[in-house]
C-alpha cells in the first residue's frame, strides 16, 4: 500500500473551512430562527465532522475495512439516537386516560 | 512471510505482519474499532443531553445562557488549530523531517494546554456563581430544579472530554519523546498516525458540545 502524502495546502484549506464554520456557528445563533437554530448549529457541526474525518484524518484515502468501521460507528450512533428519541418524542401522541 | 516481503523488512516492521502497508492499516484500524467505542461512549451522554432538553426546553436555554461564550468559542478555535498542529505533525513525520514534527507536537500539545486553562478558568466561575450542582447550587426559582440536570450534564461532558484531553497530553509526550530518540521515520509514522486520530476525535467531540453546551437559544436574551 503506497503511503498517500496530502500537500499541505490542503489541511490549510480545511481549517479555513473550519474556523469559518465556527464563526459561523457562533454568529447564527444569535438569530431568531425558531427550531432551526438548533438544526443549523447541528447542521454545521456535522458538517465540521465530515471535514477533520475525511482529510484529518485521512479516511479519504484510508481502505475499505476503515470506511466500513467509520460508517459503522455512524450507523450504531444513529441506532441509539433514533430508538431512544423514537420513544421519548412519540410519547404524548397516545392520549393518556 | 512471502519472498518479495523480505525486501520490505525493516526493524519497524512488526514479524507477524507481510509488509509495512499491512502493518499500518492493522494499526489504523485498530484505532478506528477503539474510536467506534468512544463514539459510543460519548453518544450515551449525547442521547441524555437531548432527551431532557427536549423535556425542559425553558430551563435549558435559562442555564445555557450562563456559559462564557467567548470562552467556548476561543476554545473552539484553539482545538481546531491544534488539530491543523496535528495533522501537520503527521506531515512532518512522514517526510522525515524530525525538528518539525517536534516543533508541531509541541504547538498541539501547548494548544491542549491552553485549551484546559481555558476550561478551569471556565470551571473556576461557575464554582464563584453558584453553579455547581450539589455545591450549594442557586439559580433563579422558576428553573432551580432543571437546571441543574443541564449543569450536570455540562460538567460530566465537558469534564469527560477534559479527561480525553489530559490523556492526549500524555499520548503526545510519549510520541514527542518517541521523535526525539528516532523511533519515528518515514517508513514509520504509525504511532504519530494514530495518536492524531485520537486526538481529531477529541476535536470532534468538541465540535458538538460547543453548539449544544454554550449557544441554546442565545437569540432570546443576546
Amino acid at each position: 500500500m503506497a503511503e498517500h502524502i496530502l500537500p499541505k495546502r490542503t489541511y490549510y484549506t480545511i481549517f479555513l473551512i473550519l474556523a469559518f464554520c465556527t464563526y459561523l456557528t457562533w454568529q447564527v445563533a444569535y438569530f431568531d430562527l425558531g427550531p432551526f437554530n438548533t438544526i443549523a448549529a447541528l447542521a454545521i457541526a456535522v458538517f465540521k465532522a465530515t471535514l477533520v474525518v475525511l482529510f484529518f484524518m485521512h479516511v479519504r484515502y484510508s481502505t475499505r475495512l476503515t470506511w466500513a468501521v467509520v460508517i459503522g460507528s455512524v450507523f450504531w450512533l444513529g441506532i441509539l439516537l433514533v430508538l431512544t428519541m423514537s420513544d421519548y418524542l412519540s410519547r404524548g401522541w397516545i392520549p393518556q386516560s | 512471510m512471502s519472498p518479495e516481503a523480505v525486501h520490505t523488512y525493516s526493524p519497524a516492521l512488526a514479524h507477524q505482519f507481510d509488509d509495512a502497508g499491512q502493518q499500518k492499516e492493522a494499526a489504523t484500524l485498530g484505532m478506528w474499532v477503539f474510536l467506534v467505542t468512544e463514539v459510543l461512549f460519548f453518544g450515551g451522554l449525547f442521547v441524555t443531553y437531548l432527551v431532557y432538553r427536549n423535556w425542559y426546553p425553558g430551563a435549558f436555554t435559562a442555564a445555557s445562557h450562563e456559559m462564557i461564550v467567548w470562552a467556548g468559542t476561543t476554545n473552539t478555535f484553539v482545538l481546531i488549530t491544534s488539530s491543523l498542529t496535528m495533522a501537520l505533525a503527521v506531515h512532518a513525520a512522514q517526510l522525515g523531517n524530525r525538528r518539525l514534527l517536534m516543533t508541531f507536537l509541541i504547538i498541539t500539545m501547548a494548544l491542549g494546554c491552553v485549551f484546559l486553562g481555558i476550561k478551569a478558568f471556565e470551571y473556576y466561575s461557575e464554582y464563584v456563581e453558584h453553579h455547581v450542582p450539589g455545591m450549594g447550587f442557586q439559580f433563579e426559582a422558576e428553573h432551580f430544579q432543571h437546571a441543574q440536570l443541564f449543569f450536570s450534564l455540562y460538567f460530566m461532558m465537558t469534564g469527560l472530554h477534559a479527561l480525553h484531553m489530559i490523556i492526549g497530553l500524555g499520548i503526545m509526550s510519549v510520541m514527542l519523546w518517541w521523535s526525539y530518540r528516532g523511533v519515528i521515520t518515514p517508513e514509520y509514522t504509525n504511532p504519530i498516525e494514530i495518536s492524531g486520530l485520537y486526538w481529531h476525535f477529541v476535536d470532534i467531540v468538541w465540535i458538538f458540545l460547543f453548539p449544544l453546551l454554550y449557544l441554546i437559544g442565545r437569540h432570546v436574551h443576546g
